[in-house]
């Protein structure tokens, strides 16, 4: 199958899931409902009593809207740093956190809780200290004189390491009656407390940010051949090599600011992608992205409806991840070895 | 005439120089083999050619031009890498790895176009690989993998090839074919410069050998006159006839395992130069 036809068949599964997400929840909203609330956005004649049509408002642009797109911007960010941090690592094995970004974005959340009651510098923190950790990585890979790749990964082991027992220590310091539960709860990850104007915000950069990647993924080819051979090819190795890391420390920690730290996700669906599509990065980025953002749009649907209380995202994904991922190895031969 | 010209290159650390105050050059159409034990400085003066090191002092000069100052994108479409073993990442289609080379020749954000496809398949067509387009590049054999690198180089447009040990991890008759690929572009203008560690294969097609021992040129000339007792001595440490045949070419046997190797045959040649007639008798 020709590629533009599997992502279109891709990008209608994933609308088909949103439009059902936003009838899904403790308030039942037809497909009908939704075309007349619809209808109402574009012209007034429509038939819908006021009452109605201020309940739906409220539960679909206030409540359900920013959630799913929530939803697609973290699944789709988190697959397509997965995928470029995979190509040019050359390992598969490799997720968005390998140059130490989620854990600098935990650290820089709790912080914020501890410091200030504000919102606002919880995200800040999050964001900030996910790129000062994939910075300081990237510093102390400079350090060293041998492979480049090699010393970058163990640059992000050491920083991700230092960032989490910075962060053992602000949760030692926390207030263990409101702080702590509050730290522990964001880390599992999760959605409910997410609101438009963050999803907004957030979004913008987000966009760009996997859009630049998509125009850039045919250089992701050949990076993953190494990089005497890329630089042979005529690429400037150091530059691109910049703006992935970049374009992908900023995207991954955008999911935290969000979401809290959602696991597996960026590991999970490559490999599920590469399968489908195959290895080729102009193609497994945009399939990526699109199977990225329907899994998180259908975990969240599952955290939010299974039970009466919400589980947090990041435990669902993690508990289906992890079984998934083993069957995923097994099966895995298309695309690497 | 003079393509590339090696200038008085050393490089390496201070206290272990890997090349010492190199200097040759090479000229277009040439197949130069450089011949050296491991860790003589081969690998590192491939690089030097590719502008992927720096030299500590000297320069490498492609036309007139210092390599490691020309930027990537115009000295990919002049000089192109044919790696050893490649480290195999991703299996992606033949196809998409010679589309690799037709990055040179695009813009910064770049698609692949209809002519890119042509390029590409073309290239794959002139070495009669073009069946093996979407096959993943990761399962066709070692000899195959070699010509769809020749492609991908061929598509960037370079006319010097630089080849690391080319042949290694062979089998025999793929050995001779890969060979007879090379010797057959260098024909139409391509100048090869590899390193090899059979100085048989020197001997089938280079026209001229260079010879490296501890980052020094030891010896650098006609295959023919450069691949001798003597100086394969010096390079190895170890005693090798370089004997020629009736039917015309040369051989290398080792004096080691003369001994050993076909064992009537070689008494007989110590008694009346049965090696002449063995390889009458073989054709």
């Amino acid at each position: 199958m020709k590629g533009p036809m599997i992502i279109s068949i891709m990008l209608t599964v994933l609308g088909m899931t949103a439009l059902i997400s936003l009838c899904l929840g403790r308030y039942p909203v037809t497909l009908g409902d939704l075309a007349g609330f619809a209808g109402l956005q574009i012209s007034d004649g429509a038939a819908m009593d006021d009452r109605q049509y201020h309940i739906l408002k409220n539960i679909l642009i206030d409540i359900r809207m920013p959630r799913i797109a929530a939803a697609i911007l973290i699944g789709a960010a988190l697959s397509v740093s997965g995928v470029v941090f995979q190509s040019m690592f050359i390992n598969p094995l490799v997720s968005p956190g390998i140059l130490g970004v989620l854990a600098g974005a935990s650290f820089g959340a709790a912080l914020g809780m501890i410091l200030a009651k504000n919102w606002l510098v919880v995200q800040l923190g999050a964001f900030s200290f996910g790129l000062i950790a994939v910075f300081a990585a990237v510093a102390m890979s400079a350090l060293g004189r041998v492979d480049r790749l090699l010393m970058l990964i163990l640059g992000g082991i050491i920083s991700g390491a230092l960032f989490t027992s910075l962060l053992s220590v602000v949760k030692y310091l926390a207030d263990p009656y409101e702080q702590l539960p509050a730290i522990v709860y964001w880390l599992m990850g999760g959605l409910s407390a997410v609101d438009g104007n963050t999803v907004l915000a957030a979004s913008g950069p987000i966009i760009t940010g996997i859009l630049v990647l998509l125009f850039l993924s045919g250089y992701l080819n050949a990076l993953s051949m190494g990089d005497e051979e890329a630089r042979s090819l005529g690429l400037n190795v150091n530059f691109l090599r910049f703006l992935f890391i970049l374009m992908a420390t900023v995207i991954s920690a955008l999911t935290v600011v969000m979401g809290g730290i959602i696991g597996w996700v960026g590991l999970l669906i490559p490999h599920i992608a590469r399968m489908i599509v195959g290895p080729d990065n102009r193609i497994l980025l945009p399939a990526s992205a699109l199977i990225g953002a329907t899994y998180m749009l259908i975990a969240d649907d599952i955290a939010r409806l299974l039970f009466s209380v919400e589980i947090p995202i990041g435990i669902l994904t993690s508990l289906v991840g992890i079984p998934f991922f083993a069957f995923v190895l097994r099966k895995a031969k298309k695309g690497w070895n | 005439m003079t393509l590339i010209a090696v200038d008085h290159v050393t490089y390496g650390y201070s206290h272990k120089p890997v090349l010492r105050n190199i200097s040759v050059s090479f000229a277009p159409g040439e197949i130069v083999s450089l011949l050296g034990p491991n860790g003589s400085g081969k690998t590192t003066l491939l690089k030097l050619l590719l502008g992927l090191y720096r030299p500590q002092s000297g320069q490498v000069l492609l036309e007139g031009r210092e390599v490691f100052s020309i930027p990537p994108k115009q000295l990919a479409r002049r000089i192109a890498y044919v790696p050893q073993m490649h480290r195999l990442s991703f299996g992606y289609r033949v196809l998409d790895v010679v589309l690799m080379g037709r990055m040179p020749h695009k813009p910064f954000f770049f698609r692949y176009g209809e002519m890119d496809h042509q390029a590409a398949l073309g290239a794959l067509e002139r070495l009669s690989i073009a069946h093996l387009k979407d096959r993943p590049y990761t399962e066709v054999s070692g000899g195959e993998r070699q010509l769809i690198l020749i492609a991908r180089a061929l598509v960037q447009g370079a006319d010097i090839f630089i080849m690391d040990e080319p042949v290694n991890g062979l089998d025999y008759g793929n050995q001779i074919r890969l060979l007879s690929r090379i010797a057959d572009l260098a024909q139409s203008g391509y100048t090869f410069i590899k390193t090899t560690h059979f100085p048989d294969h020197a001997l089938w097609i280079a026209d001229r050998v260079v010879m490296i021992k501890d980052g020094r040129i030891i010896a650098d000339g006609r295959t023919a006159e450069v691949v001798n007792k003597t100086n394969l001595y010096r390079l190895y440490n170890t005693h090798v006839d370089v004997l020629g045949l009736n039917g015309g070419g040369r051989i290398c046997v080792p004096d080691a395992l003369r001994r050993f190797g076909g064992r009537v045959g070689m008494r007989e040649s110590r008694t009346n130069g049965g090696i002449h007639k063995l390889a009458q008798a073989s054709g």
